[in-house]
């Protein structure tokens, strides 16, 4: 198992803040539009930046996901923020018609995703966000797992043409991913090859996969992990090859099991290759208020849980 | 006659014969297909025949989807798409028989307005009634950014204000003063299920605009000469640091006399008996049917 060094201890919405700002200083198309949550998405760097290109848009994210698809009509590149929840359940007709089906360029930047909200609670703890954002046509849909691989997915977003669901969250996370690690849209990244077991993780669990490759060393398991940061367009070679060498899967992530990227890689495996899975997700439940680690250790999410999957789809072998 | 997509000298007469077969043209749309939405288009026929063969500069024959440097016009009530289409053809978007097609397997002239099919004069997808005009707003202010003075135009119905989304977005462009930009109001006081006082009341409309900020303008939509005071007074009040809305009186089956004074065809297709009547109303012009 390789040795992957921290370094350092962030919150993936400030890669979120520092990637708009870049974005915004490589192109002047690029804007910003968010609903009375500016601190929280770490947006005031690029509001100080471009105030002209800032558009505070009130409590009013219906109105604000139209605002965004006009200002792209015109040749915008509109970055919308706010929490994941609003950014989803709450708009998902205004993005199904006026951004998915218009294909307009627009970027819903969603922080405060998942358990690891926190203490506020299951109001704001969308676990239905990529399942509602990935079954819309023509939509890429990205989880990144640490600050730098936030900062380089927002960067690489801003380049593409059509509409992206950017998901990240809000508690201080271990940075793991070098800066010069290139963020290539749809394309997996392998952390560690392994023979024994795909472990398939998107957002902070990929962290968690990694302690879990730890674990599963220690008795002798060669864990193969594979980040996938980007759900849709999900990279199906990788997966392919991956769940081919090792003969099971195991996949990860703080979503429902439901629509996220476990029912992704199971449809994908199913279709073309029948492989033992077993999903690290929540199960048809909602959350509760908490600390992160907390919340991921009743929810089923920590490492332990992993590497337990791990074991399970090893034993599924045929 | 010719047909020049922007003349600001245009008759009433030479309108008036266009608006005729407009409303032809969404009748026989509608009838081919035995769906779709004629009671509203037939409403707004004379309004859209006025912007886009008199008011608005446009350039059909080259069409952006970005509409940078010309007037732009959004449909958010996207399902009165027959009159729509029919304006967007005779101004020269796309070719006149291509309304053969309309709400036909593979068409790009769907059941309501969209660009997923790259049909020249949409620029957004519209149906779900309520999003119209944050778009509007949204482009207004990407014209404003550009100093790009051309106006944005939006059209809404009358029974979709009930949306909430409709005041968040008369809320943002009032503080963003989107003074470049004018909303019209079809204010039929009809909709699927009966007229809006019963449905929903959406009353004091004037004053909830003024509440907002706006600047408000009334007008008949099936009377040219009030068309022709009024959309020139809310040319006049652009660039004054106010949203302006025009709350526009019309009549649902503007033009057939069956379908007047009833909610009754917001949705439905005549039959064979009642085409040959509203057929017989509005006889053919020299533009000639598609």
């Amino acid at each position: 198992m390789r040795k992957f060094e921290i370094l350092g201890s962030k919150d993936t919405r400030s890669g979120f803040g520092a990637g708009l700002l870049e974005a915004g200083q490589a192109d002047e198309n690029v804007v910003a539009l968010c609903a009375d949550l500016t601190g929280s998405l770490m947006m005031d760097a690029f509001k100080d930046a471009f105030p002209t290109r800032f558009i505070q848009a009130g409590i009013a994210e219906a109105n604000m996901m139209g605002v965004a698809a006009g200002l792209a009509i015109g040749g915008k590149v509109p970055f919308t923020g706010t929490f994941a929840n609003f950014s989803t359940g709450r708009v998902y007709d205004q993005i199904r018609q006026s951004i998915a089906y218009s294909h307009t360029n627009v970027k819903i930047a969603a922080s405060h995703a998942g358990l690891t909200l926190g203490e506020d609670g299951a109001t704001h703890q969308i676990l239905e966000d990529i399942g509602l954002m990935k079954m819309l046509p023509g939509m890429t849909v990205i989880n990144p797992c640490d600050y730098n691989q936030t900062k380089a997915a927002t960067i690489a977003i801003a380049k593409m043409h059509g509409p992206v669901y950017l998901r990240f969250g809000r508690p201080k996370w271990p940075v793991f991913i070098s800066e010069d690690t290139p963020f290539v849209i749809g394309k997996a990244l392998m952390l560690n090859e392994g023979t024994d077991v795909s472990i398939f993780a998107t957002g902070h669990l990929v962290w968690k996969a990694i302690e879990a490759g730890h674990i599963l060393a220690e008795k002798g398991i060669s864990a193969e992990i594979i980040n996938i940061h980007t759900i849709k367009p999900l990279d199906v070679e990788a997966v392919i090859a991956s769940a081919k060498k090792t003969g099971c899967v195991v996949t990860a992530e703080e979503h429902q099991m439901n629509g996220g990227l476990g029912d992704s890689i199971a449809q994908l495996l199913a279709l073309k290759m029948p492989t033992p899975l077993e999903m690290v997700a929540v199960n048809d439940s909602f959350g509760e208020s908490g600390t992160p680690d907390e919340l991921l250790v009743k929810y089923h999410l920590d490492s332990q849980d992993v590497a337990d999957a791990a074991l399970r789809a090893i034993a599924r072998k045929v | 006659m010719k047909l020049y997509f922007c003349d600001f000298m245009r008759t009433v007469n030479e309108l008036q014969t266009i608006a005729t077969q407009v409303r032809r043209d969404i009748l026989r749309m509608v009838y081919a297909v035995k769906s779709g939405h004629p009671g509203g288009s037939l409403g707004c026929a004379d309004f859209l025949t006025a912007l886009y063969f008199k008011y608005m500069k446009h350039n059909p024959s080259k069409f952006e989807l970005t509409g940078n440097q010309e007037d732009v016009f959004f449909l958010s009530n996207g399902h009165i798409s027959p009159v729509f289409y029919s304006v967007l053809a005779r101004s020269g978007y796309f070719p006149v028989p291509e309304m053969a097609t309309f709400r036909k397997l593979n068409t790009r002239l769907q059941g309501h307005p969209t660009t997923h099919e790259g049909l020249p004069g949409v620029r957004v997808a519209s149906g779900s009634l309520g999003q119209g005009i944050s778009v509007a707003a949204g482009l207004a202010l990407e014209k404003k950014l550009n100093n790009d003075n051309s106006t944005v135009w939006v059209l809404t119905g009358d029974g979709e204000l009930q949306e909430g989304q409709i005041w968040e977005a008369v809320m943002f462009s009032k503080h963003y003063k989107i003074d470049n930009m004018i909303v019209t109001v079809d204010f039929n006081q009809k909709q699927i299920d009966g007229s809006t006082g019963d449905v929903m009341g959406i009353t004091e409309l004037s004053s909830k605009f003024l509440a907002f900020g706006w600047e408000v303008l009334e007008m008949d939509g099936n009377d040219w000469n009030s068309m022709d005071t009024v959309i020139p007074q809310a040319q006049a009040k652009l660039g004054q640091g106010k949203p302006i809305v025009i709350i526009m009186k019309t009549e649902m089956g503007q033009g057939v006399d069956f379908m007047m004074g009833t909610h009754a065809w917001h949705g439905k297709a005549p039959s064979e008996e009642q085409m040959n009547n509203a057929m017989a109303q509005l006889p053919v012009t020299e533009l000639g049917d598609y």
